[in-house]
């Protein structure tokens, strides 16, 4: 493994995946879209430890155009699901970097995750899985992959995104 | 104690009193008579592939095992041990070999149910068990129906036979599995699991509610549709404008895609088109279908593109996608909904991808239509609490007297299919309750 992957340090990786989080809870979604590669997949799967994203349901399995349009959505004037809106707060432990290669970033990032709406609050344990690329000196998410603990539990709504 | 009389005032035609949907006493009522009446959906037959294979799930609120007997024949039995009580089966699924076992004091029972042994039985000698119900075993349910691989029970040991409850409106069944050139699905995996603090009649209302798409999931299909625009309308367009921009089309389209209402409270959407009409063609699957049924057949068994077909009391499925949902109630005010998929054997599994991809997008906890949906069953269970109207109103194309043992087709927009739901909900909950 080398210690340098293209033009970034591995603590601008760590840093990355920090950033990430706080975009999301604060809620610069232009910002937080601006990260991914266009072809990249975020992905929640339903079934623990689940191997395909295709051929059974997943939670989540979006491209960048759902993406887009789930956090447009989010603004819309007849969204009534977010009058008001949920709000968020992700707690994460530092990333293990475990792949550092010139074409390929890998870290695996354990997180609590809160949402908030109303009078409710829920709590959602994950691993958080990215899948990094330096494109032009900068770090990209190429895909992101989202493990929550009970991912067979009966959820109500989840309307931001770990 | 609410009477037969009770119940039936609760339905008068173009209305319904608002306590269908918030009392527990009604919620009761329904786990007592309405769901041991009807003909209920248990699971499907690829849950439970091979002798001893189980699974476990809930008819109302009675927790049920669905097993492979050594016969080959699918039980449907009670989960609960005729000594104690106690749960047999925990987990969701999974092989009993030849019997089952309780795990508290060892009794064990055959995949049928019967009575196997009992440990230190001389303690049961001189006693009146054997007298008793207990000691025949695990209690079956009243009746057991596999249909082209989707199993039903129905709770009660006497009332309507399936062929009677089900009629012509298994025709949604027999399409959605004519679609496998095998003639046969198969489950895909586990379904999602999404719970709603609502009564589940406003799932299965909202199935044939057709005047609802373009409004409550303007923001998610509406939003879709803007941004293909903004980007220029490129094609092929993303997945999501094929799945969700379909739900933003106006009422025209819904009232020319035409409601059919079949007696005791099924009915289906989609009678002409549908959402699901301009899906992309899938290499390879209509020389498979053609092969399978001549292409004349298979044209037909394709030009049918039923939207939602309502199986009475609580399932939805749509046959053009292969999708099941499970309306499956838990309290008045809450309702657990599981939304499985099946694949079409020997077909593309470029389907199967897109029905998979239709799950998560439209039926998800995390699925922004879904979101759409829950946000307005939840306010107006909220809404129904209020004194300042005791009805709600279902009277949309209602224009005289109605007969509801008639099969019929009407105007996309009618809530007629509501109305026919709520006359087989007074019929099958006050069949049994006399009239006292
Ligand atoms: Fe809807």
């Amino acid at each position: 493994m080398l210690d340098k992957a293209a033009d970034v340090t591995k603590d601008q990786v760590v840093d990355f995946i920090y950033d990430e989080a706080r975009m999301l809870d604060e809620g610069r979604y232009d910002e937080w879209l601006a990260l991914w590669l266009p072809d990249g997949h975020y992905w929640m799967p339903l079934d623990y430890k689940q191997t395909d994203p295709h051929l059974v349901t997943s939670l989540l399995y979006e491209d960048n155009f759902m993406l887009r349009l789930r956090v447009e959505r989010l603004n819309g004037a007849r969204t009534f699901s977010q009058k008001p809106k949920s709000r968020c707060h992700h707690v994460i432990q530092r990333p293990f970097i475990d792949e550092f290669t010139p074409e390929r970033i890998v870290t695996n990032t354990s997180m609590h995750y809160v949402e908030t709406r109303l009078d409710e609050q829920f709590l959602l344990a994950l691993v958080a899985t990215h899948e990094l690329r330096v494109v032009e000196g900068q770090l990209r998410i190429a895909n992101k992959r989202v493990d929550l603990l009970n991912s067979d539990a009966a959820f109500g709504s989840i309307q931001l995104l770990p | 104690m609410l009477t037969a009389g009770d119940v039936s005032a609760m339905v008068r035609g173009p209305q319904v009193h608002r306590d269908v949907y918030t009392s527990q006493q009604v919620y009761d009522l329904e786990m007592r008579h309405l769901f041991v009446n009807t003909w209920v959906f248990v699971g499907h037959e690829s849950q439970t592939p091979h002798k001893g294979d189980y699974y476990t799930t809930q008819i109302g609120a009675q927790p049920v095992i669905q097993v492979r007997h050594g016969d080959g024949e699918i039980k449907v039995l009670h989960n609960r041990c005729p000594h104690k009580g106690t749960k047999i089966a925990i987990d969701r699924s999974g092989n009993t070999g030849k019997f089952f076992r309780c795990p508290y004091h060892a009794w064990s029972f055959k995949t049928d149910g019967c009575l196997l042994a009992i440990p230190l039985k001389k303690g049961y000698q001189d006693t009146e068990l054997n007298k008793t119900e207990n000691a025949k075993g695990m209690k079956a349910v009243g009746a057991v129906r596999v249909y082209r691989g989707f199993v039903f029970a129905r709770l009660a040991d006497e009332g309507i036979s399936f062929e009677d409850y089900f009629g012509d409106s298994l025709s949604s069944i027999d399409n959605t599995v004519d679609r496998s050139p095998a003639g046969r699905l198969e489950v895909a995996g586990p379904p999602l699991r999404y719970m709603h603090q609502c009564n589940w009649k406003m799932l299965v209302e909202n199935q044939t509610d057709t005047c609802h798409p373009m409004v409550a999931h303007e923001s998610s299909a509406g939003t879709a549709v803007g941004i293909w625009k903004e980007m220029g309308n490129p094609e092929p367009r993303p997945p999501a404008m094929e799945i969700i921009a379909p739900f933003m089309s106006p009422y025209e389209f819904f009232e020319n895609m035409g409601i059919r209402t079949w007696p005791n409270g099924h009915g289906h959407t989609g009678v002409n088109h549908s959402i699901h009409s301009e899906y992309s063609e899938v290499p390879g699957y209509f020389p498979a279908l053609s092969e399978a049924y001549g292409e004349q057949r298979a044209k037909e068994i394709l030009n049918e593109n039923r939207h939602n077909t309502v199986y009475f009391p609580n399932i939805m499925i749509k046959g053009p996608i292969q999708q099941l949902r499970n309306f499956i109630p838990l309290g008045p005010d809450r309702t657990l909904v599981e939304s499985y998929i099946y694949r079409l054997v020997d077909a593309p599994d470029e389907l199967l991808a897109r029905t998979a991809m239709y799950n998560r997008m439209i039926n998800a906890p995390t699925s922004i239509v879904g979101h759409d949906d829950l946000e307005m069953y939840e306010r107006a269970q909220e809404g129904l609490v209020s004194n300042g109207l005791e009805w709600v109103d279902i009277q949309r194309l209602m224009t005289g007297v109605e007969d509801y043992s008639e099969e019929v087709v009407e105007n996309g927009t009618t809530e007629r299919q509501m109305r026919n739901q709520f006359d087989a909900w007074v019929k099958f909950m006050t069949v049994s309750m006399g009239t006292a």
